[in-house]
């Protein structure tokens, strides 16, 4: 007859293993292979766009710093179709669809102006805007995607996203350490690798009970799966909003910019835009300068909106301009194409009809694009 | 309902200096442990002072109850003195709080003023003492009242506390009583909500002063001492989601801890649980006493494992959006995930009861309380009437003793009820009766209609297929089809009725039904 263990050594056993658990996990660090399970595109359809959600229970979604979690809960993660022309779309809240539904985006309107290519193929155009405003972001999630065989990139920009501070300020960038600091070692960025801001975790840190956050993040995004698959929700729009600001402050400041001032390449992240685009290689990079708030009221010849004195656009749009036709890019600049009363809460965020018109013209573009 | 793990550690972690304890010391540790533990469970809430009040209340009502449930013969002790006195000076303790910063405090918000504390605490006792010496002059002019139950008395209190439970679970007058109460702190009244009235625990220390005071006139409850009453009453494991003990049952555990005695029963049921069989758990032998055993803390902390595993893994994952509620019931697009959310709630509930059951029992056991069963498989049960012979065990046999049994013996006597009436009416009083428990609304009434239904409907159908029945048993084949068939219907059957306890409306559930079925 066996005899019984006694509780110390259970509790000697579950210590060991435990300790054991956490160590293997902080030595293979398996966070970004388990993202890369997902009950998306298989058990549930994939997302339009990526998980983003301050409010999980109200919107179905949830913010997510493991990219290959993110990626593999959204529709690109499916297989190529043969016929698909593939446009990846990146960008900021305008881009993701703050304040739309899924087929009121930016992307949704382009999918379904059914563009054909010369070569047949329809375009489909996937949306992988982000909340962020910063190009650093878009490069990270550019490059976490070049796997997944795009045809072309449309790259929406504005001057918010060009601010060099802003550049490592999100999580989603401070928590994908090692992927940042080698877009920053590979393209010579003009970022400081060893910012404090980026998340270097200790070893406790890498351990499982150190990575609990992230490993629940990743099981709720599957569990908000089945509630987005239900009910088609991944944003709760609130009825009611703040507007965008009409009546402006006298201020002619510009993130770290006092007074009005040339602005060089250098002064803007020109240099991870520019990243962006080598990191492509061959693929086309469509530029578009998107559609911006432009105030009537107080202060409105010092500033377009709350965001940008004039001064500063105004530069960043030349310079912008400049760049692309010494570069040789492709660029369209659609800035003041959209009246005021059509934005809503930000100086980018528009209506659903302001972005199907926004849409219709980037869609026009990219048909005569193709055809030359 | 809010047992955060912090919470269930620094229990189960209390434990380890309590076996250090004396026996005799035990118990009053206990008393105390669940006193604080009300206040410190209880949510904060909006109105001043009133998650200082309502635990206060609550360890008032149980002290005047006991006071009124006394057995005849029964004379206050110096220990209930000594009991009562540390329950004030617990009360008065923990409102100085009141000097204490946020981050340090086991009270949910600001206490109110000890001294005002203090006034108020002494008139309301004044008041209680006066109160019971009218009664006893009167019944002094009865000559027989000395050593007799005061009937009248206690069929009273137990209307007061229903009174008082159907004002807490009725939205209507709970907002009326929250702006009363508002008013009279100076607070905003249009704010007034329900939730200022989240008296937690309140519903099974209702039920548990209910059974109390019916036994003591029927003549079934032992003699208490104060701190017994009030243990069993608010005992920290069991105060905020039952299980539902008897009070005989539960101070002979707490009698038997002063003893330096042990019970060794809730291991047992763990054993019955994990090897799937029904159990009636049987008051233990004498020979069921050993001092605390090695086993014994392996299965407690067995079954708290398990019941965080349920409640903070399985139950939680599935409320992350996997199951049914006003908000997505609503929002869904097909059948089919209306299917799946009802599912989801089904198993989210379930776990999500189960685990703060088993919570419970395993941190009752390393007191060396043995808890009552609450679930046994109830989803895999062929019909409604063992589904709830095996779903809140506890509540539905607090519901048989006090409701159906004396409900159904009384429809019984009258001429005009026929046995088929007397089952249904009996069956529809007593699970509306479990259903308005939840909260007074018209969702939960249907509820409760539904599952009488059911159980009236099985009853009629076992009473005439029993010989068809007993004949399956010599066909195995069939027998064994016939419990799939009885399992799937009966489980779609409690499944469907989960739409009424989910959703707060009464449209909002014809609506859901309604795309269940594609509509």
């Amino acid at each position: 007859m066996s005899e019984k263990p006694s509780a110390g050594r259970i509790l000697l056993k579950a210590g060991g293993l435990f300790i054991l658990i956490n160590v293997i996990f902080a030595v293979v660090q398996p966070l970004e292979a388990i993202g890369s399970l997902s009950i998306y595109n298989g058990l549930i359809p994939g997302r339009p766009r990526l998980p983003y959600g301050e409010n999980p229970a109200q919107s179905y979604n949830l913010s997510t710093n493991n990219l290959p979690a993110m990626i593999a809960s959204h529709i690109l993660h499916q297989p190529k179709a043969a016929d698909e022309y593939r446009i990846l779309l990146i960008g900021d809240s305008s881009v993701w669809g703050w304040r739309l539904t899924n087929d009121q985006t930016l992307a949704a309107r382009l999918s379904a102006a059914g563009l054909i290519m010369p070569d047949g193929r329809r375009a489909v155009i996937h949306n992988l805007g982000y909340p962020v405003m910063a190009l650093m972001k878009d490069l990270l999630l550019l490059d976490a995607v070049m796997a997944y065989q795009p045809d072309a990139i449309l790259w929406p920009l504005t001057l918010e996203s060009f601010a060099r501070e802003r550049q490592l300020f999100h999580p989603l960038v401070q928590n994908n350490t090692e992927r940042v600091q080698r877009l920053i070692a590979d393209h010579s960025l003009l970022l400081d690798p060893s910012d404090t801001r980026l998340v270097n975790l200790d070893f406790f840190g890498r351990t499982l009970v150190g990575q609990r956050r992230e490993l629940a993040n990743w099981l709720r995004l599957q569990f908000y799966g089945a509630s987005w698959a239900a009910t088609g929700i991944d944003q709760f729009i609130p009825m009611e909003f703040t507007p965008r600001s009409t009546d402006l402050e006298a201020d002619v400041t510009w993130q770290a910019f006092e007074s009005p001032q040339s602005l060089t390449e250098a002064d803007l992240a020109f240099d991870v835009l520019r990243a962006g685009i080598t990191r492509v290689g061959n693929i086309p990079v469509l530029l578009v300068n998107e559609p911006i708030y432009i105030s009537d009221g107080t202060n409105s010849d010092i500033r377009y909106n709350a965001w940008y004195p004039r001064w500063a656009y105004d530069a960043y749009r030349a310079l912008l301009a400049t760049t692309a036709e010494s570069e040789g890019w492709d660029y369209l600049d659609l800035w003041d194409t959209v009246e005021g009363a059509q934005f809503t809460d930000s100086p980018v965020h528009m209506t659903p009809d302001a972005t199907a018109r926004t849409a219709a013209r980037i869609a026009t573009w990219l048909q005569s694009f193709t055809e030359q | 309902m809010s047992l955060s793990l912090a919470t269930i550690g620094i229990i189960a972690l209390l434990a380890l200096p309590y076996h250090l304890l004396p026996g005799r010391i035990r118990p009053w540790l206990l008393f105390i442990s669940s006193i604080i533990a009300i206040y410190l469970l209880q949510p904060a809430l909006p109105i001043r002072f009133s998650d200082f009040l309502l635990p206060t209340a609550a360890l008032m009502l149980t002290a005047a109850l006991w006071w009124w449930s006394r057995a005849p013969d029964q004379r206050a002790s110096r220990e209930d003195a000594l009991a009562l006195g540390l329950m004030i000076a617990i009360i008065l303790g923990l409102s100085l709080f009141r000097f204490v910063d946020a981050e340090y405090r086991l009270t949910p918000s600001r206490p109110p003023d000890p001294l005002a504390l203090l006034i108020g605490l002494l008139i309301i006792i004044g008041g209680v003492v006066v109160i019971i010496q009218i009664i006893k002059r009167l019944d002094g002019l009865r000559a027989d009242a000395i050593n007799r139950v005061p009937t009248i008395h206690l069929s009273l209190l137990i209307v007061v506390i229903v009174a008082l439970f159907i004002t807490l679970k009725t939205e209507p007058v709970a907002i009326a009583l929250s702006g009363l109460w508002r008013s009279a702190t100076g607070q905003d009244v249009t704010l007034a909500s329900p939730i200022d009235l989240n008296w937690l625990g309140f519903s099974y220390v209702a039920f548990r002063l209910i059974h109390t005071l019916r036994d003591r006139l029927t003549g079934l409850l032992p003699s208490l001492t104060l701190r017994e009453h009030v243990t069993y009453v608010l005992f920290f494991p069991a105060y905020i989601a039952g299980p539902i003990d008897r009070a005989e049952r539960f101070v002979e555990d707490l009698r038997k801890v002063a003893s330096g005695q042990w019970s060794v029963a809730s291991e047992n049921a763990v054993n019955i649980q994990q090897s799937g069989q029904n159990r009636e758990l049987s008051s233990p032998s004498s020979t069921d006493h050993q001092p605390p055993a090695t086993s014994h803390f392996q299965s407690a902390l067995y079954r708290i494992a398990l019941g965080l595993f349920k409640k903070f893994v399985l139950a939680d994952s599935l409320a992350s959006g996997l199951a049914l509620n006003g908000v997505n019931a609503e929002q869904i697009t097909s059948a089919g995930w209306a299917w799946v959310l009802l599912y989801g709630y089904a198993l989210r509930l379930f776990f999500d009861f189960s685990g703060y059951t088993d919570i419970a029992i395993g941190l009752g056991m390393l007191f060396g309380i043995r808890l009552p069963e609450n679930f046994n498989r109830p989803y895999l049960k062929p019909d409604i009437t063992a589904f709830w012979q095996s779903w809140h065990m506890t509540l539905s046999n607090w519901a048989r003793f006090y409701v159906f049994t004396p409900l159904s013996r009384w429809l019984l006597r009258k001429d005009w009820s026929s046995t088929i009436v007397t089952v249904l009416l009996a069956q529809v009083v007593t699970m509306t009766v479990i259903g308005l428990w939840h909260g007074v609304t018209l969702n939960f009434f249907i509820w409760g209609l539904w599952q009488a239904l059911g159980l009236w409907i099985h009853k009629q159908w076992s009473d005439r297929t029993r010989k068809w029945y007993r004949g399956l048993k010599e066909r195995p084949a069939q027998k064994r089809a016939w419990t799939i068939v009885a399992w799937f219907i009966t489980f779609h059957y409690i499944v469907l009725s989960w739409v009424w306890f989910a959703l707060p409306g009464f449209d909002q559930a014809v609506v859901f039904f309604g795309k269940l079925v594609g509509q």
